[in-house]
């Protein structure tokens, strides 16, 4: 974990006395699609923002590809939850503003053409013209894609970004996304508490426990093999073992570990599950 | 039916209004019994029983007249209505034009800086409900000139609107929209100008379209203060002859110009609107 390309080591965020979660350390290799998953409370939207750098940790440091790094940068770009699109320009607009943000130099023609191609990949060659308030709340976001894509980020950060919508359009998007960013081409970094997304989606599940005083229990590798889609995903040997561990972590082991760190337990060392271990690890309930 | 309704109220609402105007002015008989030399001093009103206040008729007459002929210029006291409204529009756009150049830009700092936003709040809070007018005696003393004291004093009223909705947008705009620009690494100019900026926009232009009623309603106190030219000199002046009729056709004039200036910011604002 140490060598990994993006890692996060022993970042830290307390409001007041009480900590949201201390020492926390992961690491994301390139072209991994990483999904964290806790419940609300846990500190992963804060955890998503010191990734991104709209906020910073109490303590510790985020290091991208050798380098300490602070602060926003183009080289990671965000989905929001909200989709977060500026609703006076257009879906054209949305995309070119973050193009002309990412190529200051481009002409006119050249971003156009570029944005034209990035929401042609979302499926909204016909919708550039219009503002976000004439597109459905599943395009408004396919437009976050677009604009996030676009700049050709070597990290993408997701916060909940399908939370917003109904079921049927979330599980389109989730597919598209799967094909879009999942097998390698793009480093990804998710946070959610679906579980059947981070299944989907995910090259690894970081499982966090409730807050306050929350902590990553363990690391979840995902072996369903790739390319994976809704279809037929729960019909792959494994898919249910893997489900009901994640379930069973989010139901009980999720509350039940919130705040109660092993003896001698550090964040730098978080056990990596594989499905093959799943029957010993259940045992490792606290009392 | 229903799209005609409203207009088809107003029209009856206007006729009734003129209707009861005609009849509670109509003439009454000549005063009878009256020394005929205190009657002539009376004038009309006691020689032929003529109402003092002008009939709708008579005001429309005045009217007809003053369009036909808006711009003559026949010395100091006798202008064309044009003339004297076109006076009146010069000073309210020149100071709301100024107004604009301060309050926009100094209200971009107050809404972004909670700093300056807590230190010039007392500030504004203080000279907010002071009568523009009541800077006229000092803008005539430091300025020496009526006319600019004039432009001075709707700059002062027209500053406020816009300087409080300006702040308010600008502080008013989502976190979210600003992170957008964060990660994009957008550079604080270019943030301003096309991220603040727009989402500020519509509540500017509610600032703006305040502050050029409030320009209207004042410059007409203005100028008959300060007097020689426009719409509230004009007024002042039919007052000074006695012309009911003129000043009747006056106030309906500063009506219609005010609808219009309203009017006009409306459609600039919902050319800035937008909806989430």
């Amino acid at each position: 974990m140490a060598h990994s390309w993006l890692s996060v080591e022993a970042i830290a965020r307390s409001y007041g006395a009480r900590p949201v979660f201390r020492d926390l350390s992961f690491g994301i290799d390139r072209g991994e699609f990483a999904c964290l998953i806790g419940h609300s409370g846990c500190g992963k939207t804060t955890i998503l923002n010191i990734l991104a750098g709209l906020e910073a940790p109490d303590a510790g440091v985020l290091v991208m590809d050798g380098h300490e790094t602070a602060g926003p940068s183009l080289d990671r770009a965000v989905i929001f939850q909200s989709h977060a699109l500026y609703p006076w320009l257009t879906a054209l607009g949305n995309v070119a503003f973050a193009l002309r943000s990412r190529h200051p130099t481009w002409s006119r023609t050249q971003i156009e053409i570029q944005a034209r191609a990035a929401l042609a990949t979302v499926g909204l060659k016909d919708a550039a013209t219009q503002k976000p308030a004439e597109l459905s709340g599943g395009m408004k976001q396919r437009v976050g894609i677009a604009r996030a894509l676009s700049l050709e980020p070597a990290l993408l950060l997701m916060d909940e970004p399908f939370s917003a919508l109904d079921a049927l359009t979330r599980g389109t998007l989730q597919d598209e996304v799967s094909g879009l960013v999942g097998g390698g081409r793009q480093t990804a970094f998710m946070i959610t508490h679906d579980v059947d997304e981070a299944i989907l989606l995910a090259d690894r599940i970081l499982l966090m426990t409730n807050g306050p005083d929350a902590w990553l229990a363990e690391i979840v590798i995902n072996t369903l093999p790739r390319p994976r889609d809704r279809a037929n995903l729960h019909r792959q040997p494994g898919y249910y073992p893997l489900r009901n561990h994640i379930v069973d972590f989010l139901v009980t082991r999720s509350r039940l570990l919130a705040g109660q760190q092993p003896p001698g337990w550090t964040g730098r060392d978080v056990p990596e599950i594989r499905p093959s271990d799943f029957h010993e690890q259940r045992e490792r309930v606290p009392a | 039916m229903t799209r005609f309704a409203a207009p088809f109220l107003s029209i009856v609402l206007l006729a009734l209004l003129l209707g009861v105007w005609q009849i509670s002015v109509h003439d009454t008989q000549p005063a009878a019994g009256m020394d005929p030399e205190y009657a002539k001093l009376m004038g009309l009103q006691a020689t032929a029983g003529k109402s003092a206040i002008p009939t709708p008729l008579d005001v429309a007459a005045k009217l007809v007249q003053a369009i036909r002929d808006p711009f003559y210029d026949h010395g100091p006291n006798d202008k064309g209505i044009g003339i004297q409204l076109a006076y009146s529009l010069g000073r309210v756009l020149l100071g709301f034009g100024l107004a604009m150049i301060v309050a926009v830009p100094l209200g971009f700092l107050i809404g972004m800086s909670p700093l300056m936003g807590a230190a010039l709040n007392p500030f504004i809070q203080v000279l907010k409900p002071i009568s523009p007018l009541a800077w006229m005696p000092l803008a005539l003393y430091t300025i020496k000139d009526s006319d600019q004291s004039a432009i001075f004093v709707i700059f002062i009223c027209s500053v406020w609107p816009m300087l409080v909705n300006t702040a308010f947008g600008v502080s008013g705009v989502r976190r979210e929209w600003l992170n957008v620009a964060r990660t994009l690494e957008v550079g604080p100019l270019r943030r301003a100008l096309r991220v603040i900026l727009p989402a500020a926009a519509p509540t500017i232009f509610t600032g703006m379209r305040i502050s050029i009623g409030i320009a209207w309603l004042v410059i007409v106190a203005a100028e008959m203060l300060v007097g020689g030219t426009g719409i509230g000199y004009f007024v002042w002046n039919q007052w000074n002859n006695l012309s009911l009729a003129d000043i009747l056709m006056g106030i309906l004039l500063i009506g219609v110009v005010g609808m219009a200036l309203d009017r006009a910011l409306a459609a600039a604002a919902t050319s800035v609107a937008w909806r989430e």
